[in-house]
């Protein structure tokens, strides 16, 4: 399924990659009032970044991440060689975001649980880990968090904002909480808001995590355990909706588990309520792997995120009076066995922005794997993606001939 | 009954900027600074040119994968749609201009298709190979379904459903309440003159509402 690396690639370990790279940190001390009417003093963002930023400043990419990703889009760890970055194969040098071309920026958003300040990080109220006494957070909130990094970076303005899912949700907020700072959004499988089906799933998952007894209320931390359970549970129904029923079926089938006392391949059942098939197996090792390196409380808080936001509730459900302030050129695209984020999602963002009229492409992939279809290696998807970033690559150099043109103007007498 | 249609003089200039013929013709047609909707829209090269040529804005629809990419790398804003999957999406923004080049035949909802294009416009613009050219008749005579530059199909391969005679299509104008403002016949890309319901092998109108 992987696409042949197109460029030759010098230093770095892998061909394509981005190589080695090392998280940095950022500390703010003045207060974020949040959508909530609360506020966070003194916070830090973890964040990564790939490429060189040019001369005037106008090659900077942002990279907004989903429910269980973080600051880690490209290469690896020095001291973690298998860590790849989530979306390594969109990111790097050759590929269709070019670090070549573009200075790109990961960066883990307030409430998450991978260095950025969250429900595991000391309150300075008690000193004692947040649980749940952080705030309940918000797109928007994280967006304006996101542009005071871009501020200390000295990013006046994004050549592009992108995301998928929830990360594209992001990249959304950011055209119009902040117009003039992004050229162009790019929005991979997302939607205007949750439906009643995707909250109730979310609710599901919060339950399976509140009601499992190790989660003391989110006090867990102080009691020395996880809600292991519940997390596992909440993966579990995450996963099935982010995979089709043909590739599910394709991928599984109704195979059976060989257990280890199966001296051959089982043709029937056992009977028990043990693992049985392969899909079983298969969603109770995702399960188990994820709860045994995310937050209980960053899962409550991000799905929390993703229900609330809807950038037309304060338009009185008008979505194309809340994109109106929109400036940036689009690029949307969706898959068409997702039926987390359907297309007729994203159509429903296209028709927002043909009726304010801004540029807008829209994409649809037709693509097996269902909503996980936007982190995988789909040759039209990544066609698509290449010549829309060449396409701001073109921009981005047109600006800077133009800009140097203009100095040169100006200091003439 | 209708009459034949009188004889417009080919609109000039459009030739020379690599256009496919009938392209060129819709070009010449549409004033500069019009904010046009291209439907299969194909490689986007009308849209292009009228771009560059004509500051024109607009957005192409188009559901092949390919021509998504070729729209894409040449600048032009393209909605992956299928225009009989209809054209909802479009009734907000305010086109001057919505195109549809040689893909009428293709369509399923023909009827639907046309209206929705006068629904959603000021003006429309069709271009379509008319199966009423005198080769087409000297085929059936011959016994064989006509295969020809703008119809290089065999019967079993065909991608086009809905064929018209430049009378036909006319008739289908006028039924669906559309005046038609404009055409022209082309033969093998150069104007025809004389006889264009037999002599040509594309037609391109331009219509309005009432």
């Amino acid at each position: 399924m992987n696409q042949p690396v197109q460029n030759p690639v010098r230093s770095t370990p892998a061909p394509g990659s981005v190589g080695i790279v090392v998280p940095q940190r950022m500390r703010f001390d003045e207060p974020l009032a949040l959508r909530s009417g609360a506020s966070i003093a003194g916070y830090e963002l973890v964040y990564e970044s790939y490429g060189t930023l040019n001369a005037d400043r106008s090659n900077a990419v942002l990279i907004c991440h989903a429910l269980n990703a973080g600051h880690h889009v490209a290469g690896v760890y020095a001291d973690a060689p298998d860590d790849t970055g989530w979306w390594d194969n969109m990111v790097g040098p050759g590929k269709p975001v070019d670090t070549d071309r573009f200075f790109v920026i990961g960066v883990n958003n307030l409430g998450s649980c991978f260095g950025s300040t969250g429900p595991m990080s000391p309150n300075p109220a008690t000193g004692k880990p947040y649980g749940p006494d952080f705030p309940v957070v918000t797109v928007e909130d994280w967006v304006h968090a996101q542009a005071r990094l871009a501020d200390r970076l000295g990013i006046e303005r994004f050549a592009a904002v992108m995301g998928g899912s929830l990360g594209g949700m992001q990249a959304l907020a950011w055209s119009t909480l902040y117009p003039a700072r992004i050229a162009h959004c790019v929005a991979v499988a997302t939607a205007p808001k949750l439906s009643a089906q995707n909250i109730a799933f979310n609710e599901v998952a919060r339950r399976a995590i509140i009601t499992d007894p190790d989660f003391h209320g989110g006090r867990f931390y102080e009691h020395g355990v996880v809600p292991a359970r519940g997390l596992q549970v909440a993966r579990m129904i995450g996963h099935i909706t982010y995979l089709s029923d043909d590739v599910m079926a394709e991928k599984f089938g109704r195979a059976l588990r060989r257990h280890v006392t199966d001296t051959v391949l089982r043709n029937d059942y056992r009977f028990t309520f043990d693992v049985e098939f392969e899909i079983e197996s298969y969603l109770r090792y995702q399960g188990e792997k994820f709860s045994g390196y995310f937050d209980a409380n960053t899962y409550l808080l991000i799905t929390r995120a993703l229900d609330y936001f809807d950038p037309a509730l304060p338009c009185g459900g008008d979505l194309a009076r809340a994109l109106a302030p929109a400036q940036a050129d689009f690029l949307l695209v969706s898959f068409t066995t997702d039926w987390r984020f359907a297309p007729e999602r994203s159509r429903e963002i296209v028709e927002a922005l043909l009726a304010n009229e801004r540029r807008v492409t829209y994409a649809e992939i037709d693509a097996p794997h269902g909503h996980d279809a936007f982190l995988l290696d789909d040759p039209q998807y990544m066609a698509v993606m290449r010549a829309w970033f060449e396409r701001i690559d073109a921009r981005v150099r047109a600006g800077a001939r133009s800009a140097a043109a203009g100095s040169v103007g100006r200091r003439a007498p | 009954m209708t009459t034949q249609p009188p004889t417009l003089a080919h609109p000039a200039g459009g030739q020379a900027n690599g256009l496919r013929p009938d392209l060129a013709l819709i070009a010449d047609w549409i004033a500069p600074g019009s904010q046009v909707l291209d439907l299969g829209c194909g490689d986007g090269a009308l849209l292009a040119h009228l771009q560059a040529a004509k500051r024109c804005r607009g957005y192409g629809v188009e559901i092949n994968d390919a021509q998504v990419l070729a729209c894409l790398r040449a600048g032009v804003d393209v909605i992956q749609q299928d225009i009989e999957a209809g054209l909802g999406m479009f009734h907000a923004p305010s086109f001057d201009v919505v195109v549809l080049s040689m893909a009428i035949q293709m369509t399923h909802q023909t009827e639907r298709v046309l209206r929705e294009m006068s629904e959603v416009g000021r003006e429309g613009i069709v271009s379509l190979p008319n199966f009423g050219h005198w080769t087409h008749a000297w085929s059936l005579l011959r016994g064989r379904m006509p295969v020809s530059r703008e119809l290089p199909y065999e019967w079993y391969d065909t991608p086009n459903l809905h064929m018209s005679t430049v009378r036909d299509f006319e008739d289908f104008l006028r039924r669906l309440g559309l005046t038609i403002t404009g055409r022209a016949f082309l033969r093998d890309g150069e104007p025809v003159g004389w006889l264009p319901a037999l002599r040509s092998t594309q037609a391109i109108y331009r219509f309005r509402r009432g």
